[in-house]
């Protein structure tokens, strides 16, 4: 790789259920001038260090329901007479697009921005549904929701997942979300509220599901000399990898993990990491729903293959620190997962993650899905100084 | 700006574009294009690190369309990256695949733009993209008559108007000679004052003859690292620069006071930093995004930074055409064939034959060292790409 980049500073608005008081640029401002007031960074036109010099928003024209849902972002971004781009895909991958674009030299400052209003759609299943091909599977009425339970299925049999297990992980996500401003307004419940919840896809209850979210997220990324310059603990990007898995559901060993094996052992890799189970010190896991949490752990080589409900009756959630910010269960839109993750992962090794600080962690791995039951998975190491 | 290293184009592939390609579906389609390209670069899917896949997803309805295009993009297994930027989507997806081979990450990356405007309602979904409280009532989709009439009031109604058909019958002849070109017409000069008079109106004097098409069809591109690309092509295209421009205000909001256009702003940015003072004599071959003979014959001197009436002294002179001293669009251009989601990534793969001289039939007369394209967008949004024959930083 070329010269290193580093995170300079991270913001987002609070997760709430409903952000019927604003519009989608309103939610993305609120997140820029906070970024701004930390870095102090000023928006330029085409002049590398100067300032912010390339915008990357992350957006999903379905749930926006407006084609090219980025037009209507150009000057929020700073972008007038500059250069913005979108990427429309798990928002874990703008700092893919962010790294290349600032190691290939052609950019210095990158200003990551994601939003997403989930609240607008009648139901997230009928945007994922649409993701589904229009002759042979979309037929059959599969959205995301109902390919994850087939997955639950199978994974909960491999690995020994048990319906507590599952009411424990969410039970604990929410004591996490507690503890963190952004996503306070979820009430806690017990384990026996979750096993009482309603069933979505069986095994999957409807308070196994990441609740349904409004918010925007973003960070500004710069190439080493210039994240000094911005910030006493900036967090190097060291290691991205991703992975594409088959389409159709039945091409696929569902239990496999094949995509996520593969993201992780690239973004490892490219670290410089041969064992994750002692360089990591803390995990920010995409688990949309929460058999996923376990099943993800081990597809990151994290967890022993098909010993997910072990791990979780040994207390792996703890001793791996795994979502100190209460992950997805917690709160926040399906695209913007791994961007969250991402941001909560660096606070964690600023040290900046207040009551949900999690120690003083050195490394940290964030993680990104999309797709029905995890067709694409994308993992990304942070190293604070 | 310091490229951390050389990117170069070594395949190029794209479907045979149609208004209604029904014989395949989304990945089929996508897959024409991308064996295209492979078999050019004379590599398998084996040698590919990275797909970056880009389109607008509600003018198909498809969700994340890039799960489901694995099938077609030999995602499988590999790195993906998905990015939308509306009609610049094409150009954008070049520019991301060059900031990933650029920056190390990657050896070989292909980027594959589609769209399949039959499957939906085209002029809706653009439409669609207006602000739903204050512009939506207004936004006609593409079409903006503005232009015609601008042109109209500075030069005259006969002399536009004659300007306008004869853009229009050169991009026509220059489709003639590219055989996967949507509309091949077959158009002569004798039938100009025929069409300039009775084709259907659409806004004001932007007439159905002017405007560009709804096509099905894909086109994927083959970017390399300096090592590969030396290795496996006899002449790549190389990626000398490139730079995106946008604005948010919609067209003319401000009545006639004139608008500083992206186009301008973006072609002399990039033609300062990379030492070109006099484009129309360094730069040898132009594929420009025209969305109709309108707006191709105004910016032309918008790209070029021409004068008063250069740009039609040079229409006039017949300068643009393949034979030309400045060709633009020997493909035919947006006008013939239009995969929005593929439209700006065709311009890039045009030039790029150029340089490598594999356009075939369209290949111009003139050696071709270096290759402007441009992708447009959005609310007047420009991306610019400059490809050269010479590696950069070596010649």
């Amino acid at each position: 790789m070329a010269r290193r980049v580093g995170i300079c500073a991270v913001a987002q608005t609070d997760w709430v259920r409903d952000r019927w008081y604003d519009r989608f640029q309103g939610m993305a401002l609120e997140v820029v001038e906070s970024l701004q007031a930390r870095t102090g960074l000023k928006f330029t036109r085409h002049e590398p260090g100067e300032g912010i010099d390339m915008s990357i928003s992350v957006s999903d024209d379905v749930f926006d329901a407006r084609t090219i849902s980025n037009n209507a972002m150009t000057d929020v971004l700073g972008a007038h007479m500059g250069c913005e781009e979108k990427v429309a895909q798990n928002g874990i991958q703008a700092i893919y697009y962010g790294l290349a674009a600032i190691a290939s030299g052609h950019h210095d400052i990158v200003l990551v921005l994601g939003h997403c209003k989930e609240s607008q759609g009648k139901s997230r299943n009928m945007v994922t549904h649409l993701s589904f091909d229009p002759f042979y599977t979309r037929p059959l009425g599969l959205d995301f929701c109902a390919a994850a339970g087939l997955q639950a299925g199978a994974y909960g049999e491999k690995s020994n997942i048990t319906d507590e297990q599952l009411a424990h992980i969410v039970v604990r996500a929410r004591e996490r979300a507690a503890k963190n401003p952004h996503t306070a307004s979820l009430e806690p419940v017990t384990e026996e509220q979750v096993m009482a919840s309603a069933m979505l896809a069986d095994p999957i209850r409807s308070l196994h599901e990441h609740p349904v979210s409004d918010g925007a997220v973003g960070m500004i990324l710069a190439a080493e000399d210039i994240a000094k310059k911005i910030t006493d603990t900036p967090v190097w990007i060291t290691g991205v990898g991703n992975c594409m898995d088959s389409f159709f559901l039945g091409d696929r060993d569902l239990t496999s993990n094949f995509a996520l094996q593969k993201a992780a052992r690239r973004a490892y890799d490219r670290a410089g990491i041969g064992n994750p189970r002692e360089a990591i010190d803390l995990v920010e896991l995409s688990a949309p729903y929460a058999y996923q949490l376990p099943m993800w752990m081990e597809g990151l080589g994290l967890c022993d293959e098909g010993k997910g409900g072990q791990w979780i009756n040994e207390g792996g959630l703890e001793k791996m620190n795994v979502n100190p910010s209460g992950g997805m269960l917690a709160g926040n839109p399906m695209i913007l997962g791994g961007l969250v993750r991402a941001a909560e992962a660096s606070l964690q090794l600023k040290g900046e993650a207040g009551d949900r600080q999690a120690g003083s962690p050195q490394k940290a791995l964030a993680h990104g899905v999309m797709g029905p039951a995890g067709q694409f998975h994308s993992v990304v190491i942070l190293e604070r100084s | 700006m310091k490229k951390n290293r050389n990117v170069g184009i070594i395949g190029v592939g794209q479907s045979f574009h149609s208004s209604h390609r029904e014989e395949v579906n989304q990945p089929e389609m996508i897959h024409e294009a991308l064996a295209e390209a492979l078999e050019q670069a004379g590599i398998t899917m084996d040698e590919v690190d990275c797909i970056v896949h880009g389109n607008m997803e509600l003018f198909e309805m498809v969700h994340q369309p890039d799960l489901w295009h694995s099938i077609g993009t030999g995602a499988y297994g590999k790195e993906c990256m998905r990015v939308t930027t509306g009609g610049t989507t094409g150009a954008t997806l070049c520019s991301a695949a060059d900031y990933l081979v650029a920056s190390g990450l990657h050896d070989i990356v292909v980027a594959v733009g589609f769209e399949k405007l039959q499957e939906g309602h085209t002029t809706g979904g653009i439409t669609n993209m207006a602000d739903p409280l204050w512009a939506r009532q207004l936004q006609t989709g593409a079409l903006t008559g503005m232009t015609a009439d601008a042109m109209i009031a500075e030069f005259g109604e006969d002399r536009a108007k004659r300007a306008s058909m004869k853009y229009r019958i050169i991009m026509d002849q220059h489709a003639m000679k590219n055989e996967k070109a949507h509309r091949r017409l077959g158009l002569d000069y004798d039938q100009a004052e025929d069409l300039m008079v009775n084709s259907p109106a659409l806004v004001g004097e932007l007439r159905m003859i002017h405007m560009c098409s709804q096509s099905d069809g894909a086109c994927a591109i083959v970017f390399a690292s300096p090592e590969k690309a030396k290795q496996l092509c006899a002449q790549p295209a190389w990626v000398k620069d490139h730079i995106t421009v946008h604005r948010e205000e919609c067209f003319h909001l401000f009545g006639d006071a004139p608008v500083l256009m992206t186009h301008k702003y973006a072609a002399r940015k990039m033609f300062e930093r990379n030492g070109i003072t006099d484009p129309k004599e360094q730069i040898d071959v132009f594929e420009m995004y025209d969305p109709s003979s309108w707006w191709g014959l105004d910016w032309i001197r918008e790209f070029l930074l021409l004068e008063g009436d250069e740009h039609l002294k040079m229409l006039e002179n017949d300068e643009i055409t393949i034979e030309g001293k400045f060709p633009i669009n020997p493909s035919g251009g947006v006008i013939a064939s239009n995969p929005i989601g593929a439209t700006a990534m065709i311009r890039v793969a045009e030039a790029a034959l150029q340089i490598m001289e594999r356009a075939g039939d369209h290949q111009v007369p003139g050696n071709v060292d270096v290759a402007l394209a441009s992708g447009f967008g959005g609310t007047l949004w420009t991306t610019l790409h400059l490809l050269t024959r010479a590696e950069p930083g070596t010649s």
